[in-house]
């Protein structure tokens, strides 16, 4: 679950690291008398989960309220990267002499948390890192004793932070690494960490990733969750405790088990389609559970056919046959179903579904063939419903 | 024996619950050798004749339990496995999903300084056929043999086992190993045991989009492998950025993309299935061509 700025930087303001004087504006009016309190010249930033604001218009720097409120204005309800605009963040501007570059995440191969530092910080960290990685300093801290003083202070030798931060820039590294353990983090990351013409440092912008397996216990945290209207399917999916994305073909799938679906997807592929979404039902596929699926899958307009890969293992492949029978004969689908059904009691529910307005298929790759060709038959009978993107 | 497991092995329940008693029962069926349970205050009692125990270490001393499974809850899955390793369990398998990643981090930093194997979490287990099944999987889709087999998948992995074991390649050990970020078992680890497994004779390798466990395993393979390896890559179809229900399945920008993990494995002259369906004979013809 990410954090906006303004809520990632009270987070660390709270654990000790200095921030610009800020605050959240969601009109024009709001930001005027935002930057009257600061009463100083301001940035107008964004509050948009996504990477890359300032490139694309959403962070304006403006020297007195009546700016700001332009500003505010013209960021307002704009589109960035497909997420509209409805909040502003008002912060002090920064008067800033170097950008540094702080981050912690998950390095998988180590098993361990990385931490970067990098005296080259601002909007092109990725260039940095893939053109000259040696100008970023990593340390693997153990997560059983943190960020050790040495350690940090090795970062910042390595880093080459200038003699006069050192020990600013050291302190905030491990005030960061208590909060990336303290909020569970996947990520947390300051970029740019200004240092003033005063010599001052302080956080310039934050990210704030928490993992969504530990809500549970960030319920602080957990609480500042908003679902955005393309989230909507994906949310009341989760709720269900499935697991769905939405792709951009038009054949719905629907599958138990991560690595099956996503190997159902990839079969479709082959068969020269195009998956709407990947939805993972996880464990069983009783009546209610299918009905759920496809209720979800069939929201989507563009779905033309659905391809539905049950794995009977625990689950009985004859009691996943009732289930789709039960549901289709009291929900009759607006598009071919294609099942194919394997494992435990396989062909006990392939013989269930003889007769019923369905394709059933014996292999997956079968199944993707036909599952393709129905949705291209559907393309050319109803033009009409088509949804443009 | 195969690895990890086998007739040998003598298996704890944490987490007697009701998906635990459920697959406790199915593996007593199997003919796997399950000595105790804990359920804290319930030490001294039995369930499902199955006798109970307040601490892993009392269950050990008392049945000398060498493995461990774990079905308990996400919020206190790490302290069961800690309390597992503390008690010098060889081998500990967690089904459980849904585990905090900086819980797992805790977990393999004691791991590293520890003899014990983890399996998972969020796996369905490990199985040698015939002899020992630690986990979830319907043990009807596995047959003795020599194909040793690991997999980040759960369905996908009895799916392939089926199409395996009805071409008459039966297999030695089964390893599922997991879909989180952090494993305790990771693909190379694993392909390594088989590697150095006499029972096995050659090596089927399911990986996932992210991490880049898979390129790791085909550089050892290409390095050291002593047996044929045949590998199935699930996602290559899958969008970079999106999270595709497994926590690890998840790819940003070129790392742990599936081209990069084909071409890893076709460099270590490793062929990749493009559909599940294709790896009975791909096996065979690298089985043919040793």
């Amino acid at each position: 679950m990410k954090l906006h700025e303004y809520q990632a930087k009270q987070v660390l303001s709270r654990a000790g690291i200095p921030i610009p004087d800020g605050r959240l504006a969601t009109s024009p009016e709001e930001a005027e008398s935002a930057a009257k309190a600061i009463g100083a010249a301001v940035a107008v930033k964004a509050q948009v989960q996504v990477g890359g604001r300032g490139k694309a218009g959403g962070i304006k720097v403006a020297k007195t309220p009546a700016e700001a409120r332009e500003a505010a204005m013209a960021i307002l309800g704009m589109d960035l990267k497909g997420l509209r605009v409805d909040k502003v963040y008002v912060e002090r501007a920064a008067n800033v002499a170097a950008e540094l570059y702080l981050g912690i995440t998950l390095d998988r191969d180590r098993r361990r948390p990385v931490v970067m530092l990098s005296t080259v910080g601002g909007m092109d960290i990725e260039e940095v890192a893939a053109s000259t990685p040696e100008r970023i300093a990593r340390g693997w801290p153990s997560p059983l004793l943190g960020l050790l003083p040495f350690a940090a202070r090795a970062l910042a030798f390595e880093a080459r932070v200038p003699e006069p931060q050192r020990d600013a820039v050291v302190d905030i590294a491990q005030r960061l690494f208590a909060v990336y353990r303290s909020t569970d983090a996947m990520l947390v990351e300051i970029n740019p960490l200004f240092v003033q013409k005063d010599g001052s440092v302080l956080a310039g912008d934050a990210k704030l990733d928490i993992d969504d397996n530990a809500l549970f216990r960030q319920k602080e945290l957990a609480a500042l969750k908003e679902v955005s209207k393309d989230e909507e399917a994906e949310e009341k999916a989760r709720a269900l405790g499935f697991s769905y994305v939405q792709l951009d073909g038009d054949v719905g799938i629907i599958g138990n088990g991560a690595g099956l679906v996503m190997g159902t997807l990839d079969a479709v592929r082959n068969a020269g389609g195009r998956a709407a979404n990947f939805l993972d039902v996880g464990g069983g596929a009783k009546e209610a559970v299918v009905k759920a699926a496809l209720e979800i899958v069939l929201a989507n307009q563009r779905v033309k056919s659905v391809l539905i890969n049950i794995f009977g293992g625990i689950t009985r492949g004859d009691e996943v046959a009732k289930g789709i029978l039960a549901v289709t004969a009291q929900h009759p689908p607006r598009v071919p179903l294609v099942i194919r059904l394997s494992g435990t009691e396989a062909a006990a529910g392939r013989k269930l579904l003889e007769g019923a307005p369905l394709v059933s298929k014996e292999t997956m790759d079968d199944a993707a063939r036909e599952a393709v060709r129905l949705a291209a038959e559907g393309r050319v009978k109803a033009p009409a419903t088509r949804v443009k993107r | 024996m195969s690895v990890l497991l086998g007739r040998d092995t003598r298996v704890l329940i944490q987490g007697l619950g009701r998906e635990g008693s459920f697959h406790a029962a199915r593996m007593k069926d199997y003919g796997t050798a399950v000595v105790g349970a804990t359920k804290p205050g319930k030490g001294g009692t039995t369930q499902d004749g199955i006798p109970l125990f307040d601490t892993v270490a009392q269950a050990v001393a008392a049945t000398g339990a060498n493995a461990s499974l774990i079905f308990v809850p996400a919020p206190g899955a790490a302290d069961a496995m800690l309390e597992a390793i503390d008690a010098g369990v060889e081998l500990v398998v967690t089904i459980t999903e849904g585990i905090p990643v900086q819980d797992m981090l805790k977990v393999a930093a004691v791991l590293e300084t520890s003899a014990t194997t983890l399996i998972g979490p969020n796996c369905p287990g490990a199985i040698t056929p015939g002899e020992c099944k630690i986990g979830i999987m319907p043990a009807e889709n596995f047959r003795p043999g020599g194909i040793g087999f690991v997999s980040r998948s759960g369905t996908l992995t009895y799916e392939i086992a089926d199409l395996l074991s009805q071409a008459g390649l039966g297999q030695s050990t089964c390893i599922g190993i997991g879909g989180d970020p952090v494993i305790g078992l990771p693909t190379p680890d694993a392909v390594r045991l088989l590697n150095e497994d006499p029972a096995t004779e050659a090596i089927v390798i399911v990986g996932e989009i992210g991490g880049s466990a898979e390129e790791h395993a085909a550089e050892y393979l290409r390095a050291q492998g002593k047996k044929p390896a045949v590998a199935f890559i699930a996602g290559r179809s899958a969008p970079p950025g999106k999270r595709m229900g497994h926590a690890g399945a998840i790819v940003s920008g070129n790392q742990g993309t599936a081209q990069s993990k084909v071409k890893a494995f076709e460099e270590a002259g490793i062929p990749v299935a493009s559909a599940p369906s294709q790896i009975p004979r791909l096996v065979r013809e690298a089985l043919a061509r040793r």
